[in-house]
């Protein structure tokens, strides 16, 4: 019995998402530092927005923007941050629906324990300095010191959508931040999405809210006759970005974000079992092991513990070449992604002698365009490679068709 | 207790292209899906189940994206299946949605298969590097080009004739709008002197990497009887599979392939399907597998398909058309192509295939293949309903 052999797997890839119509806004309201959602048919907003309604299979496509900050709905404390998570030091997943949405949205809240989290927590938005149209572009969230941040009441202020498409809940809002807490400017101390000028169109800001979109900021220049439905206090000399209802939003930007990255990677280990590890040990002494079915008598090489014919296990060992046939083979001229061989090369189905059907490998040694279907060939090993590195001519007469035939 | 008769009502698919981005992977299969809906006539809420397929999801690097395509498909509130059989898969979902209706599980059933390749990358994806495995060195055209060289030499086959498909083919696509590849100046010559890509398959005999999407709706007797446009109606229809590689395996014509294909006849009734099938919707994703094909399905003997090929009577003005559409070789994307062969066998028979309507189609065979030639699904549908 050899050793079970294992080896990490890696597989990685930059893959691609094209975002459609309302992801796109999304992503690019995002990097605009608005937050896009989308109203149902029934009149409630779902942040993150749908592209399509879950009940009722409708499209959406009434952009609306809600609020940059809002109430956590549901949590759970992360210990252990892993790679590619929002932070590095221990968070929260929090569910946090935004002002103005009817729906929560899956983020991380930067705190410095359990304790400072609970349902009903106020929190707002923390905007990453670098934004590219992604929901990273929330670098997290963070808890909220505004006027009026009455946990429990806020937990209790869930939107009914019948109150809310009235417009009648703005009067009751207690989470409009005063202007008496604002006028000292101390909050700016606070802030850590504090733009820099770089990026504000009119750089007016930076002393300000930035986490409000800016008629400045905004290709349609809308933003203020948007806001026309929202009775607006009329003491908040300074908005906070606390949207009492979602306003309309044409979803339409500068440079609009279509696609985004996602690069995936999974780690495996893998074991080629029984089998295969037996024929690499065999290999490695340079001597091809198959197994023989003992039903149906047939050779298999690579071995694979049972015949997938018979569906009988297979464990005679059965030495087989070295020297074999080429049954089949095409002529590489183009590259495949990844690998190093100069084209053209040939790539061979050879059946080894003593083997019932063909495995594949290079032949070389010859030119390419004298590789023939019955040539004799050899294998070649180069350094401690553990497969042949290609099979070479034996100057043996070539095969006869009616040899090989059967294995095409 | 007999089977219902099932019926295609509806049929919707995408504009193929190498790329669509002004879309979601959502958004371009709910384009197909909006389309089979509005051919049926009928809404979201009228659909009972939903089946969709795709190939493997390193094609696009989703996991198990039938969860985020509940939303776009209605799936809410009803049974959502996904069928895996590789490059078949088209086939066999648009079959598992078939017998959802046959069995009178469900009375209406929609299917859509669809595949984002601009997302991924195919070749990587067929060839993920396994330790202690020699790497696969050719990637898909180098995987089949051994078998067609195969298939040269078994029967004589003369070297042109993948050439011939290639043009036939190509030239079908100008008259289906949906089509990926429009080549409005393409000439015999210029496919024979395209590039060799893996000798003997060359550059023009080869699929495009598309993003599409197909979707049907399918339906009982009452369902059909609603139906505002001429069904298809589904007269035979099977599966078969093999393993990829085993001591015996006929690459050229596989076993599974030509016992799927006697199902299908034994279920329609066929005894001679050259004669008594109108039309062929065949998974050719490389232009020689055309006339493999043909033998392995009993349109001609062993060793004769090529002579089919050269005698025309596979274009379009032949007795047997086969891939009016284009076929897979104008559009691949690769978990719809076999979904789109089964659509494009239905609308021939439903006379909705536009430019490319094969006149007085009253039978037609639509046929998918995937993996290792080891996945066959295979359908046959006619303009009356099955006799009961």
């Amino acid at each position: 019995m050899s050793e079970l052999l294992s080896a990490p797997l890696t597989v990685e890839f930059p893959f691609t998402r094209s975002l459609g119509p309302v992801q796109g806004a999304f992503l690019t309201g995002l990097r605009e530092r608005v937050v896009l959602g989308v109203r149902r048919p029934d009149g409630r907003v779902l942040v993150p927005p749908l592209e399509y309604d879950p009940d009722t299979a409708a499209d959406l496509h009434e952009l609306v923007e809600v609020g940059t900050t809002g109430t956590v709905t549901c949590w759970a404390w992360n210990p252990t941050p892993r790679r590619g998570q929002p932070l590095g030091t221990p968070f929260a997943w929090v569910l946090v629906r935004l002002d103005g949405a009817d729906s929560a949205l899956l983020h991380a809240l930067d705190a410095p324990d359990p304790g400072a989290v609970r349902t009903g927590l106020r929190v707002r938005v923390r905007w990453a300095a670098e934004r590219t149209g992604a929901i990273t572009d929330i670098a997290c969230f963070e808890a909220y010191e505004g006027e009026g941040e009455e946990g429990g009441a806020h937990a209790a202020d869930v939107a009914e959508p019948a109150d809310r498409a009235d417009g009648a809940e703005v009067a009751d809002r207690t989470d409009v931040a005063e202007p008496a807490d604002r006028a000292d400017g101390a909050e700016a101390a606070d802030r850590t999405d504090v733009a820099e000028p770089v990026d504000r169109a009119d750089g007016a800001e930076v002393a300000d809210r930035t986490d409000v979109a800016e008629p400045a900021d905004r290709a349609d220049g809308a933003d203020a006759a948007g806001r026309t439905d929202v009775e607006e206090p009329a003491d908040a000399a300074d908005p906070t970005g606390a949207v009492p209802r979602a306003r309309p939003h044409d979803g339409v930007f500068a440079d609009p974000v279509t696609s985004l990255a996602a690069p995936a990677r999974l780690d495996y280990t893998y074991t080629p079992g029984r089998a295969h590890g037996r024929h690499l040990a065999a290999l490695a002494d340079r001597r091809t092991v198959g197994e023989r079915c003992p039903a149906c008598r047939k050779v298999y090489v690579p071995p694979r513990g049972a015949c997938p014919t018979c569906g009988v296990a297979t464990d005679e060992p059965v030495e087989v070449g070295p020297r074999g046939t080429v049954t089949t083979f095409c002529v590489v001229n183009i590259k495949a992604r990844g690998l190093a061989i100069e084209v053209p090369y040939v790539y061979a189905h050879i059946a080894l002698d003593g083997a019932d059907l063909a495995l594949h490998g290079r032949v070389a040694g010859l030119p390419y365009d004298r590789v023939r279907m019955g040539l004799r060939v050899e294998p070649v090993w180069v350094g401690d490679g553990r497969h042949p590195d290609h099979y070479r001519p034996t100057g043996e007469p070539d095969a006869p068709y009616d040899t090989y035939r059967e294995l095409l | 207790m007999s089977e219902e008769p099932v019926a295609v009502v509806g049929i919707g698919q995408t504009r193929h292209a190498a790329a669509r981005r002004d879309v979601s992977l959502a958004g371009l299969v709910r384009e197909a899906a909006a389309r089979a809906l509005e051919d049926a006539q009928l809404a979201w809420a009228d659909v009972d189940a939903v089946v969709i397929g795709k190939a493997p999801d390193f094609f696009e690097g989703v996991m198990m994206p039938e969860l985020y395509l509940a939303d776009a498909l209605g799936a809410v509130g009803k049974p959502m299946l996904r069928v895996h059989t590789a490059g078949s898969v088209g086939g066999s979902t648009a079959l598992v949605a078939a017998d959802l209706v046959a069995a009178r599980v469900h009375r209406t059933v929609l299917t859509a298969a669809f595949e984002k390749q601009s997302e991924s990358n195919a070749m990587w994806a067929l060839s993920l590097p396994v330790p202690f495995q020699q790497p696969l060195l050719a990637g898909a055209g180098g995987f089949f080009a051994p078998h067609v060289r195969a298939y040269i030499r078994r029967t004589g086959a003369p070297p042109g004739i993948g050439a011939l498909v290639a043009y036939k083919d190509r030239r079908n696509a100008l008259r289906n709008p949906y089509a990926h590849l429009h080549e409005d100046g393409l000439t015999l010559e210029r496919v024979r002197s395209s590039p060799m890509l893996w000798d003997p398959i060359r550059y023009s005999e080869t699929c495009p990497s598309s993003d599409g999407a197909c979707a049907m709706v399918l339906t009982d007797r009452a369902g059909a009887a609603r139906a505002p446009h001429p069904p298809a109606w589904l007269h035979g229809g099977a599966m078969r599979s093999e393993p990829t590689l085993f001591a015996g395996k006929d690459f050229v014509s596989p076993r599974a392939g030509r016992d799927c294909a006697a199902d299908v006849y034994r279920q329609a009734g066929v005894t001679d399907p050259r004669r008594e099938i109108d039309v062929a919707e065949l998974y050719v994703p490389f232009s020689w597998y055309e006339p493999m094909w043909l033998e392995n399905l009993g349109f001609a003997a062993e060793g004769e398909g090529w002579k089919l090929v050269e005698s025309g009577a596979t274009a379009l003005d032949g007795d047997l058309p086969v891939n009016p559409s284009g076929g897979v070789l104008s559009s691949n994307p690769i978990g719809a192509s076999g979904m789109l062969r089964f659509a494009e066998a239905a609308l021939q028979v439903r006379g909705q295939a536009g430019e490319h309507q094969i006149e007085g189609a009253r039978r037609a065979l639509g046929h998918a293949y995937g993996g290792g030639s080891q996945f066959f699904a295979m359908w046959l549908v006619g303009a009356e309903p099955p006799a009961t």
